[in-house]
């Protein structure tokens, strides 16, 4: 008894000078949360947050309809997709102004970057197409065709491979970045949305919107080898619409904003169940979790504002008011 | 190489192909059918006076073309393409000769048929049983769903009845309970009536009075063509106009006495489609038919886009070109289509007909979406529009 209780209180020791010289050193996994910057679909803006006290700071115009957002490889810049303007604008983090258009990328929604943060691939909703756009020139190096309306974009760890959801045609597209071919069309639920990895890259997950569902696609043999299916109380099956969803570092949990359903669902990865639902906003769609996977940060499209749900204390604490039609969020720490 | 080396390497080409790509392997074919009527009247240019153009008359056939190109891609996952082929005659029983050719030649089974209920019906009683399904993609008129029904017919378009039940919906939620009843004397404006009245005897609106009105200028006749007299001392709270061919029902609005809000044919309409609905990807599919089309989406494009694409999505996951795995499928709670209005689509076991949201719309806005929120059932709120299980107007005959 003695032993142990001593032996914790020179672990508690440790642990507390280790805080110290993390937070001394700068270590961004504790970093505090500096501004929130969210793209809003209607309005046509981005509003800024603070990270504390979640006042807006400011709005900033941006191109016609911004939907997806991107932080670079060193998060100094970050993208925003506007749809209606065929545009991809640059932002620098830190100040928030444009320093950059990527031009001529039809509709495009989401996207995600090369592990060298070079290359660009995005989804066009119309041409139907994903495009890889070489970000230092801004052009288009390639069009690999998809089904139609192509939404969700996910790279992996190592850049060979890029998964593509098609909204239209119910299908996951396997593309080899390298050769820039469809090498697996993978058949899933209804109307897929995105993307999440497990750590191990070895399960795909993806949202099917209309089957109220996430598939998992076994990522060796492309085949969808489980669903997870959603039901907070209250709610039949057609309500349950999920679209983001996002997994921890350690890959034993994930978030899945419900849609419809204004619920996120918090799924235990392993087990593939869901332990809890917060209910937020109207429409939830797009996810952010800090660095230090403790707060959670909600786009509700349909009542225009930010849900903050603290996971470790399993609480929605904030909802903030920002543009018409919240999008996607970025954490800058 | 010897001859039977000779053979086995043919053997080998044919069977696995030239290439070893996956995606240059062998590509099944399926082909569905499409049947119109040559001369059919309701695509005749209508035109009131003046060359005005009072209601689109096209023909549905965009939508079904549009299913078959976004076909493509989906069916290169599971090796297949989708065709469609066009057949027409100049009445029923040459469409039904037109069938049995397709089913022996082609060996098409499923087939959207773009006739009147009148010539629908003779179709459907004279293919019963010979293991074909018919889509019904632009007729709303209740008895082919009813009196008419038969279990190889299914039908895309709504209703009449899931069309007055989604405006008397939102009449009950606006709490405009008192209905002035005004229809013409064409058989098409009685039918929609008859449905009206339904509806409203459903949800408990009251209709206060009803007109037979008559288009013209005959000062004799003024009590039945001049709306503000039609209207006049009214205390209800809105006009239900049926007037299909829509020439009188145009002059409703503003000209009534008191001022009345207008429903039905004019004024706030219900559809199953419109260009105006922008949400759940409906930007997306009205461009796609835009451009294809040179026009904009209606109500029955929508349908014979709704009927190829539920065949297509029963091929893909069914995996399957036979027959009762697709129509099992497609009659089934597993089938799960995305027909842009939110919620997934499927069809009906007691009489074949698609479920799906309404839309309620003004000249150029949605207005609602029923059905209407508030508006429960006991298993799907979207049953609370036309027939549910318990109307019991259609009894099939024979088997599925």
């Amino acid at each position: 008894m003695n032993m142990t209780s001593k032996t914790k209180k020179t672990r508690d020791y440790f642990g507390f000078v280790f805080f110290i010289l993390l937070l001394l050193s700068g270590n961004s996994a504790l970093a505090e949360i500096k501004k929130i910057y969210v793209s809003n679909e209607k309005s046509s803006t981005l509003t800024v947050l603070d990270g504390q006290s979640y006042k807006v700071l400011k709005t900033i115009k941006t191109c016609k309809r911004p939907r997806g957002v991107h932080f670079n490889k060193d998060k100094t810049k970050f993208f925003v997709g506007c749809a209606d303007d065929n545009v991809i604008a640059i932002y620098e983090t830190a100040s928030g102004n444009r320093v950059g258009r990527l031009r001529n990328i039809a509709e495009p929604e989401t996207f995600d970057l090369t592990p060298d943060g070079k290359v660009l691939i995005v989804s066009n909703e119309e041409d139907s197409t994903a495009s890889f756009v070489d970000i230092a020139s801004g052009k288009i190096i390639g069009d690999v065709e998809t089904g139609e309306e192509p939404e969700g974009v996910q790279v992996t760890k190592d850049g060979s491979i890029v998964y593509v959801a098609s909204e239209a045609a119910n299908l996951v597209h396997v593309i080899d970045v390298k050769s820039m071919e469809v090498i697996a069309d993978i058949l899933v639920g209804t109307r897929p949305r995105r993307f999440a990895l497990t750590p191990d890259e070895s399960e795909l997950w993806v949202s099917a919107e209309l089957a109220g569902l996430v598939d998992i696609i076994d990522t060796k043999t492309h085949k969808v080898i489980s669903d997870i299916s959603f039901l907070p109380t209250g709610f039949r099956r057609n309500e349950v619409t999920p679209v983001d969803l996002l997994m921890t570092r350690d890959g034993n949990t994930a978030f899945v904003a419900l849609g419809r359903a204004n619920h996120v669902a918090v799924v235990d990865v392993v087990n593939r169940k869901v332990k809890n639902y917060f209910l937020v906003g109207k429409r939830p769609w797009g996810l952010a979790l800090s660095s230090d996977e403790k707060k959670l940060f909600v786009a509700n499209g349909l009542s225009d504002d930010i849900s903050v749900i603290d996971v470790t204390k399993n609480k929605v604490i904030r909802s903030i008011p920002v543009g018409q039609v919240p999008y996607g969020i970025l954490i800058v720490e | 190489m010897t001859f039977k080396a000779q053979l086995l390497f043919l053997a080998t080409v044919l069977v696995f192909g030239p290439s070893g790509n996956a995606f240059a392997a062998e590509v099944e074919k399926f082909t569905i059918g499409y049947l119109e009527i040559t001369g059919d009247p309701r695509y005749e240019e209508k035109r009131a006076y003046a060359r005005i153009r009072v209601k689109p008359h096209d023909r549905p056939l965009a939508g079904a073309e549009l299913a078959m190109q976004q076909s493509r891609i989906p069916g290169r996952a599971i090796k297949m393409e989708f065709t469609l082929e066009r057949a027409t005659a100049e009445n029923a029983k040459g469409l039904v000769a037109q069938i049995h050719r397709m089913k022996l030649e082609s060996g098409i089974r499923f087939f959207l048929v773009d006739t009147n209920a009148i010539v629908l019906s003779v179709i459907a009683k004279a293919t019963a049983d010979n293991g074909t399904v018919l889509f019904n993609i632009s007729d709303y008129y209740d008895r082919l769903r009813g009196a008419e029904c038969q279990p190889h017919l299914l039908h895309t378009i709504p209703s009449h009845a899931m069309l007055t039940d989604a405006l008397t919906q939102f009449l009950v939620f606006k709490k405009w309970r008192k209905v002035l009843l005004l229809r013409g004397a064409e058989p098409d404006d009685m039918v929609y009536a008859s449905a009206f009245i339904r509806s409203a005897k459903r949800y408990g609106i009251k209709i206060t009075e009803t007109h037979e009105f008559k288009h013209g200028n005959d000062p004799r006749q003024r009590d039945k063509n001049n709306v503000a007299l039609l209207t006049s001392g009214s205390n209800a709270d809105v006009v239900f106009i049926a007037d299909i061919e829509g020439e009188f029902g145009r002059y409703v609005p503003y000209q009534t006495n008191p001022p009345l809000l207008v429903f039905g044919t004019e004024g706030l309409q219900a559809t199953s489609w419109h260009w105006a609905w922008e949400r759940h990807g409906a930007p997306q599919l009205n461009q796609r038919f835009e451009k294809h089309a040179k026009r904009r989406m209606q109500g029955p494009d929508w349908a014979a886009w709704t009927a190829a694409k539920s065949i297509i999505e029963s091929v893909i996951r069914t995996r399957s070109t036979d027959f009762k795995k697709i129509q099992t499928y497609l009659l089934s709670d597993k089938l799960n289509l995305d027909v842009y209005k939110g919620a997934p689509a499927s069809y009906r076991l007691w009489d074949n007909q698609l479920r799906q949201p309404i839309l309620l719309h003004s000249h150029n806005a949605i207005i609602d979406r029923a059905p209407i929120r508030g508006f429960l059932h006991q298993t799907e709120n979207m049953d609370t529009l036309g027939d549910d299980i318990g109307d019991k107007r259609c009894q099939f005959q024979g088997t599925k």
